[in-house]
């Protein structure tokens, strides 16, 4: 107990302030930072699996996000049977031709030794691939898009529940984070960083200009949820009921039933939204709380020991028998497929699939100030991280309002200057995350609630 | 004849801006590329410092065009860029004195500094979203094309026009001017050659005497006034967003890495090698075959390799293609 007091007091501190919001804006609000911030828990678990662990840095964590959130798409969606009349096979083929294509060079690789007249031949073949995949996928795609582009002009998904999506994210992102550790794992900390950032906004442009995967940037709305809907909620006899019972003190007060009838409406469908975002929030709290039994057990088992080991010293754990190179590849991956859940959750939340709005400021930088102001190396740090930094993110704007007001008190309502400052507070929030980040970073590097070792 | 058609299209639509857009990139991966020679570290800033030294050059044109001080056919910018540069010297600086100095003298791992040029990047970029916005910005007057289509249709007789921007030529003439300094000075002047050797072995370097604050000091200077200057051109070019010029770091990025990052005569060329690739790769060649080919011959499809949609893709792609089989870049040879 005593030693773990300044995790629980910085739990409870947190946990303090969502409610506080809850008090002082709306439980709607609170509850939302609340799911948000288990999401950010997620991503920045994932990131300090690599990064705390192993200390990889991967500031590709966008394209994993958004990979994670297209398997929610693929996942949930109903098969656009359409489309897959008119380009089904063709885009079959060109699986299967990626698969050949894939297997061919790798034969080469193997069978043939280093040479120029291989590095020819590798050439030969994924030029002749990419044209023939562009003659048959070209007519394809076309078609594909053109079935009813308004609405749909996409292969769709599998129509499965969303919740599964949760999964197979994983499963995305673990895959590309393979292919991107065997390319990229070799390079330098800094020279990797900037590679799995470029590789990132690939990965997003892809999904922003294949229209026939996803819809591109014409986004996927309404997603179904895993959770009962407000409109249908508001209907239910057991949630009026519910709502009636919780607020008896104050329908009480009320003697005109007409009036009683009207607040009561009123507080049925303030309560569903709120009702909705509880069970999501739980359902992330069960995400949340199995990733950490799982990390924290790896944490303290002999392979989390190698871990530090390889982070610590690379070349005596490489002494010692263990095998870097294949460790790293398997952390990289197993982090990156927790951001794809994470992705994949963000989507199920917001019910929509928005490829235009992954941008590497809110998914790549900030889920990293997250990890380095929380802790990197310590899985409660790295979620309280999470929590403080997208709470903070998510209030700065009335925070920084209130800094405005009172330094500028001096000033004339509509004084020119006073009023540009006003305008501008959405800027604010990099203004903090900046100055908390370099605070963090001077004051307390490893973080509010730093790795602890146990000594045996 | 047709030929000659042809020619004029490929300059018209991919030389030229392409020429130009690489000068810019080029100055920008030149700073990146002396800064990881020098501090040793990836300076995520970059993007944004550049747009912090153009929101000053626009600044400083806005308050010149309010007091009716023009250069005629020129550019009001090229006579603000001087305030300008100043202006982002002095931050970088008081940056460095506040910030990226401790984390020397600790001798972090450049990983460290990385990530604190990430905390600067976020500071630098609410700075200039809160005192300009983050709105689109034009701030070019003066003569906008130095030959125009038309004329040269008139002039030549031939069916495609080329099109000259005086933005295009002065970006072309302002960065050669910059580039030749710059290496004059990298390798001609005694304080060039300290900064060379601080590069290429710090300690040998700190063994003879070279005072590090003052190299560390000079390239904080150098980096200012490229930022500003390549920011300021591309601004004058294409307009000032500060979101593309966040995004810009990416490329120059590429640059950087391509051209053997720590060589500033590599990234220069680096710059070049990422925009042409970029529209080299994306352009559409549908009417150039029509010029050159016989009539029979004519391709009936655009003839475009990728999407348009696909540029920024090119340039990364480059780069992991040159990472795995050249991890020290194209032009490696000496540091710096």
């Amino acid at each position: 107990m005593r030693k773990n007091l300044d995790v629980i007091s910085a739990y409870t501190i947190m946990l303090g302030l969502i409610i506080l919001v809850g008090f002082l804006q709306s439980w709607n609000m609170a509850l939302s930072i609340l799911c948000f911030c288990l999401i950010s828990a997620v991503m920045t678990m994932g990131a300090n699996i690599q990064w705390g662990y192993a200390g990889l840095i991967n500031f590709g964590i966008m394209g994993y996000t958004a990979l994670g959130g297209l398997a929610a798409v693929l996942v949930s969606v109903p098969p656009v049977k359409e489309a897959w009349q008119v380009g089904g096979f063709n885009m079959i083929l060109c699986a299967f031709l990626i698969a050949l294509i894939v297997f061919s060079v790798r034969f080469i690789i193997k069978k043939y030794n280093k040479s120029a007249k291989k590095n020819y031949g590798i050439a030969a073949v994924i030029i002749v691939g990419l044209i023939l995949l562009r003659l048959i996928s070209g007519p394809a795609i076309e078609s594909i898009e053109a079935v009813n582009p308004a609405t749909t002009g996409f292969l769709g998904g599998m129509g499965l529940p969303i919740l599964f999506s949760w999964i197979v994210g994983a499963f995305f992102a673990g895959a590309l984070a393979y292919i991107i550790g065997k390319i990229a794992l070799g390079l330098r900390a800094d020279y990797l960083a900037i590679a799995t950032l470029l590789i990132s906004e690939i990965v997003i442009a892809v999904i922003k200009h294949e229209d026939w995967l996803a819809r591109g940037v014409k986004n996927v709305i309404g997603l179904k949820r895993p959770v009962p809907y407000e409109v249908d909620l508001q209907t239910k006899e057991w949630f009026i009921n519910l709502v009636e019972k919780f607020n008896q003190g104050a329908l009480n007060l009320i003697t005109d039933t007409l009036e009683r009838q009207e607040l009561l409406k009123q507080l049925v469908i303030e309560s569903s939204t709120v009702f909705v975002k509880l069970c999501f929030a739980g359902l992330f709290t069960v995400v949340v709380i199995i990733l950490l039994i799982i990390t924290q057990k790896a944490l303290y088992s002999p392979w989390g020991r190698m871990m530090r080991a390889i982070r610590d010293n690379e070349e005596a754990a490489n002494a010692m028998g263990k095998n870097v190179v294949k460790q790293h590849l398997l952390i990289f991956v197993l982090g990156s497929a927790i951001v794809g859940i994470a992705g994949a959750m963000m989507v199920t939340y917001d019910g929509l699939f928005t490829p235009g709005s992954y941008r590497p400021m809110r998914y790549t930088f900030l889920i990293w100030v997250m990890v380095i102001v929380g802790g990197s190396g310590n899985n409660f740090g790295a979620i309280l991280g999470g929590f403080a930094v997208w709470f903070l993110w998510v209030e700065a704007a009335p925070i920084a309002l209130f800094l405005i007001n009172f330094f500028t008190s001096g000033l004339e309502e509509t004084n020119a200057f006073r009023v540009h400052l006003v305008n501008s507070i959405p800027y604010f929030r990099f203004l903090m995350m900046g100055v908390g980040l370099l605070l963090i970073m001077r004051y307390r590097p490893r973080g509010i609630l730093p790795e602890k070792i146990k000594h045996i | 004849m047709d030929f000659l058609n042809a020619i004029v299209l490929l300059l018209n639509y991919l030389f030229v801006p392409a020429l130009s857009y690489g000068s810019q990139l080029a100055l920008g991966a030149i700073f990146v590329s002396l800064i990881y020679g020098i501090l040793r570290f990836a300076y995520f800033t970059a993007g944004d410092l550049m747009s912090f030294g153009t929101m000053f050059t626009i600044l400083f044109t806005w308050y010149f065009q309010s007091l009716g001080i023009n250069l005629g056919f020129l550019p009001t910018a090229l006579l603000a860029m001087p305030f300008g540069i100043v202006i982002t010297i002095l931050y970088v600086l008081i940056k460095d004195k506040l910030v990226f100095s401790y984390y020397r003298t600790q001798k972090s791992p450049p990983v460290m500094l990385a990530m604190v040029s990430i905390g600067t990047m976020f500071v630098t970029q609410a700075i200039v979203r809160i005192v300009i916005g983050p709105f689109d910005r034009r701030f070019f007057d003066g003569e906008k094309f130095i030959l125009k289509a038309n004329e040269f249709k008139e002039m030549t007789g031939l069916n495609e026009g080329l099109t000259i921007k005086s933005t295009q030529v002065i970006t072309l003439l302002v960065t050669i001017i910059v580039v030749s300094i710059l290496f004059w000075f990298l390798n001609r002047t005694k304080t060039g050659k300290s900064m060379r050797a601080y590069s290429d072995n710090e300690d040998l370097a700190l063994l003879s005497g070279i005072d590090p604050k003052k190299v560390v000091m000079i390239t904080w200077i150098i980096a200012a006034i490229l930022a500003t200057i390549g920011g300021a051109l591309y601004g004058l070019d294409k307009s000032f967003k500060p979101f593309t010029y966040f995004n810009n770091m990416l490329p120059i990025f590429a640059a950087a890495i391509v051209g053997g990052i720590g060589n500033p005569f590599g990234a220069f060329l680096g710059g070049y090698v990422i925009a042409f690739s970029e529209i080299l790769l994306t352009y559409a060649y549908r009417k150039f075959f029509v010029y050159i080919l016989p009539e029979s011959l004519e391709p009936d499809g655009l003839l475009q390799l990728l999407s348009t949609d696909y540029k920024f893709a090119v340039s990364f792609s480059i780069l992991v293609i040159v990472l795995l089989f050249r991890p020290s870049g194209i032009f490696k040879g000496k540091v710096l």
